[in-house]
């Protein structure tokens, strides 16, 4: 092992200015990335913000009876896809509309708005099918007027959100693969510059995996150093954009430990790839 | 040890390297492999590395078939068989003992063990005070002397010479020959190829002529006649 990284060190040392190229060139091509990640994270971000906002409301029939809506309030709360529920009286209802349409202040006549529940579904329970199944288990309580929850608007953000997040994975890995082949080409040149070196470490008896280890950790290391370049000017980037347009979120740590690993990921897999390649010729 | 039966070699556009060729090499013994550029020589050296594979008959090496090993088998064959270059193919940005003990360290030698091994080898190829020199420091016949003594860290029991003395001149030539006479004498078997007819003249081993890809003389048999079709039983 120690010879190994004696000859990573040596390969850095022999040639700096490809091994500076090729952690600039993984730089880059992990710079796309990350500032595809970084829409990707606003976007979903600014989605789960609009779910927040997804809400069921029924409106009962006018009478109903405050025992009968408690219980049916316990009913609802116990629903498994149910964060809150709450009731809205009348007159809570009047008081709100008045403060948030103060123009119509006066247009509103004591019980003229029903009373209502208003039910916060719980993460991951706020897509159409269980927004529905909701919907209709409320409307089946014979005091329940009607149930309303922008079913147009739910479908329309889910359709938004699947769109973003397949775009998301195929955009992601078609960068990844675009870095993979950068790595492998860089490694590549790394790789023929000590093409003499290889051919004599075959003739004397080095097998395949002993050639491979010091290519393998140099492309790692590099994939590591770009890895953490490109999360500096994707940190950057996100900085100037906050500053100067509009404010957005940054990776958390474990998101950014994660990316720095992938860089690693993908400089191992890029180098394994050229000196495989290289292996079998020789 | 070394066993060619009936073998070819064809490259797709190159064509047909070697045809039909048969012979063996025994422990410990010295054979010339000589013959016109393009004859074949390289090509039977590459098929006994295993750095290439026969089309047609059987190569085997060590008593096993090549067509049979796979990669790390030949890593590991490779550490019994020790090679020199024409052109000697040391690292120009290592010394002469760093040379040597790449070979060791590749194969994982245990550390402790190869500056003793590398001091004894460069000693023994006449190279003990220059073991700090990096090649462009050494003559021709001094890398070459790097280069055995590198080829023979894992004490092989066959030597392959390819050209060993051809960018040599007469006294460098002499010197590198008698090395080779050496190891061999000490038991380990030397296949050397060699357009240096001279050479070939003045020392009674064994010669094998190669011809357009066939052995045309075999000095361990009878005599073959230049034939389009020999009988090449050696």
């Amino acid at each position: 092992m120690r010879l190994t990284f004696r000859e990573v060190v040596l390969g850095f040392r022999r040639s700096p200015l490809l091994s500076t190229l090729s952690i600039v060139t993984i730089a880059f091509s992990m710079f796309a990335l990350g500032l595809f990640g970084l829409v990707a994270l606003n976007v979903s971000r600014a989605l789960r913000g609009l779910e927040e906002h997804v809400e069921v409301r029924a409106f009962l029939a006018a009478g109903t009876p405050i025992e009968t809506i408690t219980t049916a309030l316990g009913d609802i709360q116990a629903f498994p896809e149910v964060q809150k529920a709450e009731y809205v009286s009348p007159e809570q209802a009047l008081a709100r509309a008045r403060t948030e349409l103060p123009e119509f202040k006066d247009v509103f006549d004591a019980n003229v708005l029903p009373g209502s529940f208003e039910i916060k579904l719980k993460p991951g329970y706020r897509d159409p099918v269980n927004v529905e199944s909701v919907a209709s288990r409320l409307s089946n309580y014979p005091f329940v007027d009607d149930v309303r929850y922008g079913e147009e608007w739910v479908k329309k953000l889910y359709d938004i959100r699947n769109l973003a997040g397949a775009a998301g994975v195929v955009l992601g890995v078609a960068f990844a693969a675009v870095a993979i082949i950068i790595i492998g080409t860089t490694i590549r040149m790394a790789v023929l510059a000590r093409a003499r070196e290889i051919s004599i470490m075959r003739l004397v008896g080095a097998t395949d995996g002993f050639v491979r280890r010091p290519f393998l950790i140099d492309g790692f290391l590099k994939g590591v150093a770009g890895g953490a370049l490109a999360l500096l000017m994707t940190w950057g980037a996100s900085t100037l954009i906050s500053d100067r347009l509009v404010s957005t979120a940054f990776f958390d740590r474990q998101v950014a430990l994660l990316g720095i690993l992938g860089g690693g990921l993908i400089g191992l897999l890029g180098s394994a790839m050229s000196v495989g390649r290289h292996l079998r010729r020789v | 040890m070394i066993r060619f039966t009936h073998v070819s070699k064809e490259y797709p556009r190159l064509g047909l390297a070697l045809n039909d060729v048969t012979f063996r090499v025994n422990k410990g013994e010295f054979a010339f492999l000589t013959g016109p550029s393009g004859a074949g020589k390289s090509t039977i050296l590459k098929l006994i590395l295993i750095e290439e594979r026969a089309t047609g008959g059987e190569v085997r090496v060590n008593n096993a078939a090549a067509s049979e090993m796979r990669r790390r088998d030949i890593a590991m064959l490779r550490r019994k068989l020790g090679v020199v270059f024409q052109d000697f193919r040391l690292l120009e940005d290592r010394t002469a003992e760093e040379n040597v003990a790449f070979a060791l360290e590749v194969t994982g030698a245990a550390r402790d063990t190869i500056a003793p091994r590398v001091s004894r080898l460069l000693t023994q190829v006449g190279l003990a005070a220059k073991g700090t020199s990096y090649p462009r420091e050494l003559s021709g016949g001094e890398q070459q002397r790097v280069a055995i003594a590198r080829a023979l860290v894992h004490d092989p029991m066959l030597l392959i010479a390819d050209e060993p003395t051809g960018n040599l001149d007469e006294r460098a030539t002499r010197g590198i020959f008698q090395l080779l006479r050496d190891i061999n004498a000490s038991g380990t078997a030397v296949l050397m190829a060699t357009h240096n007819l001279e050479l070939v003249r003045r020392n009674e081993f064994r010669v094998i002529e190669l011809n357009r890809g066939q052995v045309v003389f075999d000095s361990a048999s009878q005599p073959v006649a230049p034939d389009p079709t020999p009988d090449l039983e050696a």
